[in-house]
């Protein structure tokens, strides 16, 4: 789960992690309040899920009032990557010394924690970690123990230089660390890591992802989740237990398991269709995931044709042939379906389908292109 | 041939008396398996279909000499479930579960390594040596004993591809699912290796997707290491970037882990990509005859 810089910042506070004082606001009226309240010269920050938020010009410095209405009004409502800018978050302006760089993440290659340091941070990182590699700083460990700060400490020597800052510089580690793993986290990140006057180290960014499958722990970081992360639709199918993605294509597409899924949506590409969706049903089935994911798949009224595409393993064929049953017979499915059934249960489930009046397949490139042909009926 | 496990693999299964920890016990007997025991903690003594439960791993253990163990428990057990395995001295965990967070999963995985333990999994299908010994939930009778090697990070796309290679008359000495995950026990790499060891391993299919960059690593393997071709195959081509498909792994972000990187990382190591799972078997052959 991703989460705002300004809801990241609640997080570091919490922690004890320094950052300048902020205020969150969601009109041109509001951001004109903020700025009088943290003082000019002010920035203004769109609060949006995705990187390059400087770059897309949705962070702007502002040195009064009518600079304040004038970029609160055009941050506010802008599209960055695709997404509508409804909330910014107003800082005061810091005269940065030196920008530094601090992430903890997930090292996937070694099967540990990474903790990644520069002395070159901002906005061109990314650039740097391709670039120069050299420039980023990083130690691995394993959170089995606690953060070892001998360990850690050659690196931010390296990197900060001075005791003052390295001093400061370790115990924000330690806080983010502890973050991290209380959390649960997958990233937590400060960039820039800004060095201002009086040698003072703050996080003038914020940025914390949580690992999904250890949200469950965490039912009090369920109120940061963001509902225009998702569409309507993707909403519906998380609260009914399904993982589904929507697409903007008219294929709508049920599949079980995430490999074969996204497998299947690039063979409907490659035959010249367009998948509407991506939905996995997931394992252990229950027929009542086929009928609320027919459900969510229909409310898309560009869908003109839908593939049922299932391999059983844990998934059991016979689960997903009363599943369709049980959906033909409660909703109107106004468009054809193309059913293909194979592994675990699969006579089971085509004889179920089968005196019901429905045909099904074995052969996956038959159903896509069959699926794909109907799609394009007019 | 096969490598991890065959007819001589003694499986105790851990949550043996849950909904899918017996249906999966009672479909790896039919295919053939050896499940000696099985574990749930307070049902010691019991029976299910006349496989003996124990309390713990430990007695299974010693009661059974088990050396394979899969576990089937819900995502909150599944992480001392591993240990306790690797505790008990079995030589292979497979853990079928998902849902695990991922900080549990790294400190796991240093304590299996620590303990000289493999492990597989999470969120994976587990494997199966075709006519030896299945471990795991993929459907049996879509394999065939022969002597191509399957790895994958997927569950079902790994059996669509076997079942290509199937209806092509191409047996499998050993399919293993890794998992979708980010975090996984044994990956591309180790078992690639492992593959390379077996001499009745002529072929090794490879199945990827997008996100994290273990197909670009097992491509520099390939190309320093095989002796025997590789065929690849990469999912989610369509995938939005930055999206999450279901699969934790399955996320592009930044740059990184695109399919086009993949796809092109393995061709330069020498690797055919497949374009659809079923071409896989026709370029399998066509290297297999040069």
């Amino acid at each position: 789960m991703n989460i705002h810089e300004y809801q990241g910042r609640e997080l570091f506070l919490q922690y004890g992690i320094p950052c300048p004082a902020g205020i969150v606001a969601e009109s041109p009226d509001a951001v004109v309040t903020a700025t009088r309240q943290v003082g000019y010269p002010a920035v203004i920050k769109a609060q949006v899920l995705t990187g390059g938020r400087g770059k897309a010009g949705g962070v702007k410095l502002v040195h009064n009032e009518a600079e304040a209405r004038e970029q609160g009004s055009r941050i506010l409502g802008m599209q960055i990557k695709g997404l509508t800018v409804e909330k910014v978050l107003v800082v005061p302006a810091a005269a940065i010394r030196r920008e530094f760089y601090v992430g903890l993440t997930v090292d996937r290659t070694n099967r540990a924690l990474v903790l990644m340091v520069s002395a070159s941070g901002g906005v061109d990182i990314e650039d740097l970690a391709v670039k120069n590699p050299d420039a980023i700083l990083k130690v691995r460990f394993n959170p089995l123990t606690n953060l070892d700060l001998k360990a850690i400490r050659p690196i931010l020597q390296q990197a900060f230089v001075t005791p003052a800052l390295v001093a400061q510089a370790e115990d924000a580690v330690a806080k983010l660390y502890r973050l991290f793993v209380e959390k649960d986290c997958s990233l937590v990140e400060i960039n820039p890591y800004a060095l201002l006057d009086g040698d003072k180290l703050v996080a003038l960014d914020a940025k914390v992802n949580i690992d999904d499958n250890g949200l469950v722990r965490h039912p009090e970081l369920e109120v940061l989740r963001n509902p225009e992360e998702s569409s309507a639709d993707e909403r519906q199918a998380r609260r009914v237990g399904l993982s589904f993605v929507s697409m903007d294509g008219d294929i709508g597409c049920i599949v079980n398991g995430a490999g074969l899924a996204m497998a299947t949506m690039d063979l409907i590409k490659h035959f010249g269709g367009n998948p509407a969706n991506f939905l996995d049903v997931g394992g252990s089935s229950n027929p009542e995931k086929v009928l609320n994911a027919l459900k969510i798949i229909l409310n898309n009224p560009r869908v003109k044709a839908i593939l049922i595409n299932i391999f059983g393993g844990i998934t059991r064929c016979d689960d997903i042939a009363k599943g369709i049953l049980m959906a033909t017979n409660q909703i109107q499915i106004p468009v054809p379906m193309v059913i293909r059934l194979i592994g675990t249960n699969d006579r089971e489930g085509r004889e179920i389908l089968a005196q019901a009046g429905l045909t099904s397949s074995e052969n996956l490139t038959e159903a896509v292109q069959r699926v794909v042909a109907l799609g394009k009926k007019p | 041939m096969s490598i991890l496990v065959n007819r001589s693999t003694r499986v105790l299964v851990q949550g043996i008396t849950g909904r899918d920890g017996s249906f999966h016990a009672r479909s790896m007997v039919a295919d053939g398996t050896r499940i000696v025991g099985g574990v749930t903690p307070g049902k010691g003594g019991q029976q299910m279909d006349g496989i003996p439960v124990f309390n713990s791993v430990a007695e299974c253990r010693k009661a059974t000499d088990a050396n394979c163990a899969v576990i089937f428990v819900p995502a909150k057990f599944a992480n001392a479930a591993i240990r306790e395995a690797a505790d008990a001295g079995v030589e292979l965990v497979v853990c079928i579960t998902e849902g695990v967070p991922v900080l549990d999963m790294i400190s796991s995985y240093q304590y299996v390594r620590d303990h000289g333990v493999r492990l597989i999994g999470p969120n994976c299908p587990g494997l199966i040596s075709p006519g030896q010994c299945k471990v795991g939930i993929m459907p049996a009778r879509i394999h065939l004993p022969g002597h191509i090697g399957v790895i994958s990070r997927s569950g079902t796309l790994t059996y669509e591809v076997v079942y290509s290679l199937t209806s092509a008359g191409m047996g499998q000495s050993t399919c293993i699912g890794i998992g979708g995950d980010p975090i996984v026990g044994s990956g591309f790499i180790d078992l690639l290796e492992a593959f390379s060891q077996d001499p009745e391993t002529h072929g090794v299919v490879l199945i990827g997707e997008i996100g994290g960059e273990e197909e670009e690593a097992a491509a520099a393997y390939i190309r320093q290491h095989m002796r025997i071709p590789v065929v690849a195959f990469i999912s989610g081509r369509t995938a939005p970037p930055g999206k999450r498909m279901g699969h934790a792994g399955a996320i592009i972000s930044g740059g990184k882990g695109t399919p086009e990187a993949k796809i092109l990382a393995l061709q330069r190591a020498g690797v055919d990509v497949a374009d659809r799972p079923d071409e896989i078997p026709g370029l399998l052959r066509k290297k297999l005859k040069t």
